[in-house]
């Protein structure tokens, strides 16, 4: 079992469920998050007073599935939230021990 | 807290509401003993006669509904355009500094501000006693005044405008200033500060009271020293006294909530209408005329600012139009009874300009603190509008100017030039003066006797929670 995290642009969330639906991965987990990276943040101007805003806001999809599945994810999740400019974001992949599912007390991968 | 001090606390608040209720007594006790025709006038339909001069219900329905207009711009007008201004964190206490004031001026207003700003005294403040509790202010109009008003008509209008300025001072102290020590300093401010500017610039024998005997007749239509600048160049003192905010300006302080801002920047607009408008204290051409010149200057203002923003920032802010309106509607304040269209559109394309620099500029030069540009906007504005107003003034516009105008006994005719240009300027330098070196005397008092500033965590936490135990947001 793996866990793939991806932060990506927040307007290209709906592409990326859409995609990965596609490709039968029908659960996942989204978080609002901020944080920089190498496009920095923006300045916003108050009564000509100027603030430079360092975090900026961005979406984190979590969603944990089978080994199978881990490449086509990805390569759907790499197709969906590119725009090819910077601040696109960033793909984690990371090994996951076990998983339940609480309702039926099914394990590992028919769990997820 | 020990047992003592409290009982000792108790027995001061015991004292004070005795002293409040023996004052109504009186107050009531005197009304009794001359009994007032005005009751069996007042039932009577249309012009009313009271005391020999009639009442003019036009004129009567007109100032009272100023009245209300100018206590809206405090609340929710002033309320929401600072509430939206700061963190959210301190948006409800920023708020109920101009909410309190509503309770404590209008308390202070009753007792003897009215008595102190308008009775009869000496050229820089008129006699508390003489209406104390507002004993004597009824239906009848004081023809000094309004003619065709009854007085207590006069006296409300008057109220709302000493409500809203020690709430302009308010933004300057924003987000830092113990609860506790701003009622004291704002009493003491109204007392010192206010009241006495009021007297000098529209009490009888007031030092600068054009109409009544001033010796240095000075034109101020709706408030541009007793107001704006008195309010201003007080903030600009509280920011340099309080000090600057927990990390200004290293951390960002962005408005909370610039959508409060504009409906608030919008209900000042609408109330400014009364401000200025209702500053005829009559229904009749002036009233228009001064309703026209504040709407052009608000729109120039608005213009002009955004313009420059535009021009020097790259972009057009929405929150920079709103300032640049409030900008304008300071500025015309003192001109807009005497200025035709041309010359109030004019003065607000020089208002939008001189505040964003001042607010900008300025305030980046010298590093103050003045949170909320409460300087920047009344202060700037202000002295701006009184200054031009001297040139721009006309005879065509308020034909007041030469009909009451009088130098030693003799009419004369004054109008816009040098020599009135330079009495605008004493009355300003006067409220500079009076403003500054008080606001600093009453602050330095306050702060050895109370402490002005909450302390780092109180101011860290926001002082919603620390000095109101509320937050604005719950879930």
């Amino acid at each position: 079992m793996k866990k793939i995290e991806a932060i990506i642009k927040p307007f290209k969330l709906n592409d990326v469920k859409e995609a990965l639906n596609g490709i039968g991965i029908l659960g996942m987990t989204v978080v609002e998050v901020k944080g920089f990276g190498r496009q920095k943040g923006h300045t916003e101007i108050y009564r000509g007073s100027e603030y430079t805003v360092d975090f900026l806001p961005k979406i984190k999809i979590e969603t944990v599935l089978p080994e199978s599945l881990v490449e086509s994810a990805v390569e759907a999740i790499l197709k969906a939230a590119k725009t090819g400019k910077i601040g696109d974001g960033k793909i984690f992949v990371s090994t996951i021990d076990d998983a339940w599912r609480i309702r039926t007390d099914e394990r590992g991968d028919g769990a997820v | 807290m020990t047992q003592a001090a409290c009982f000792y606390r108790r027995f001061l608040s015991v004292c004070l509401l005795s002293v409040l209720a023996f004052g109504f007594g009186h107050a009531a006790f005197a009304a009794g003993n001359a009994p007032d025709p005005e009751p069996a006038a007042q039932l009577l339909p249309g012009p009313t006669v009271t005391g020999g001069l009639p009442i003019n219900s036009g004129d009567n329905a007109w100032v009272l509904a100023s009245a209300a207009l100018v206590l809206m711009m405090t609340a929710p007008g002033l309320i929401l355009f600072y509430g939206g201004l700061v963190r959210s964190k301190n948006v409800l206490s920023t708020m109920m500094h101009s909410l309190i004031l509503m309770a404590v001026v209008s308390t202070m207003w009753m007792v003897f501000g009215y008595s102190m700003a308008f009775s009869e005294g000496n050229a820089i403040f008129g006699n508390p006693f003489k209406h104390l509790f507002l004993q004597g202010i009824g239906a009848a109009p004081d023809p000094d005044y309004a003619a065709t008003i009854p007085n207590q008509t006069f006296m409300l209008f008057q109220m709302m405008f000493a409500i809203i300025t020690p709430a302009l001072i308010s933004g300057a102290v924003a987000e830092r200033i113990r609860f506790k020590a701003y009622l004291v300093f704002i009493v003491l401010w109204m007392t010192v500060v206010y009241l006495p500017l009021c007297h000098m610039m529209w009490g009888k024998g007031g030092l600068f009271n054009w109409a009544l005997g001033g010796r240095i007749p000075a034109l101020d239509f709706a408030g541009g020293t007793v107001v704006h600048i008195s309010s201003g160049v007080s903030a600009l003192v509280c920011a340099l006294v309080l000090g600057k905010r927990e990390g200004y300006p290293q951390e960002p302080m962005m408005p909370h909530n610039v959508v409060y801002s504009l409906i608030g920047a919008g209900l000042l607009w609408v109330g400014w209408f009364g401000f200025n408008g209702g500053s005829a204290l009559t229904a009749g051409g002036l009233a228009t005329s001064a309703f026209a010149a504040t709407h052009f200057a608000a729109a120039a203002a608005a213009l002009s600012w955004t313009t420059t923003e535009w021009w020097l920032k790259g972009k057009p802010s929405v929150l920079g139009a709103a300032s640049g309106m409030v900008a304008g509607l300071a500025t015309i304040t003192p001109a807009s009874g005497f200025v035709s269209i041309p010359s109030a559109f004019c003065i607000g394309l020089v208002a939008g300009v001189v505040c964003y620099l001042a607010v900008t500029k300025l305030k980046a030069r010298f590093g103050y603190d003045d949170s909320l540009d409460v300087f920047g906007v009344h202060g700037v504005g202000s002295s701006t509008g009184m200054l031009l107003l001297g040139f721009f003034a006309s005879q065509k516009v308020n034909l007041a100017l030469v009909a009451t105008f009088k130098a030693n006994g003799v009419t004369t005719a004054i109008a816009g030039g040098a020599h009135q240009f330079f009495n605008q300027l004493q009355a300003v330098l006067v409220t500079v003066a009076l403003a500054a070196i008080a606001t600093w005397v009453l602050l330095k008092g306050v702060d050895r006797l109370i402490g002005l500033r909450v302390d780092q965590e109180d101011e860290s936490v926001g002082l919603d929670l620390s000095q109101h135990g509320e937050r604005a947001y719950n879930e």
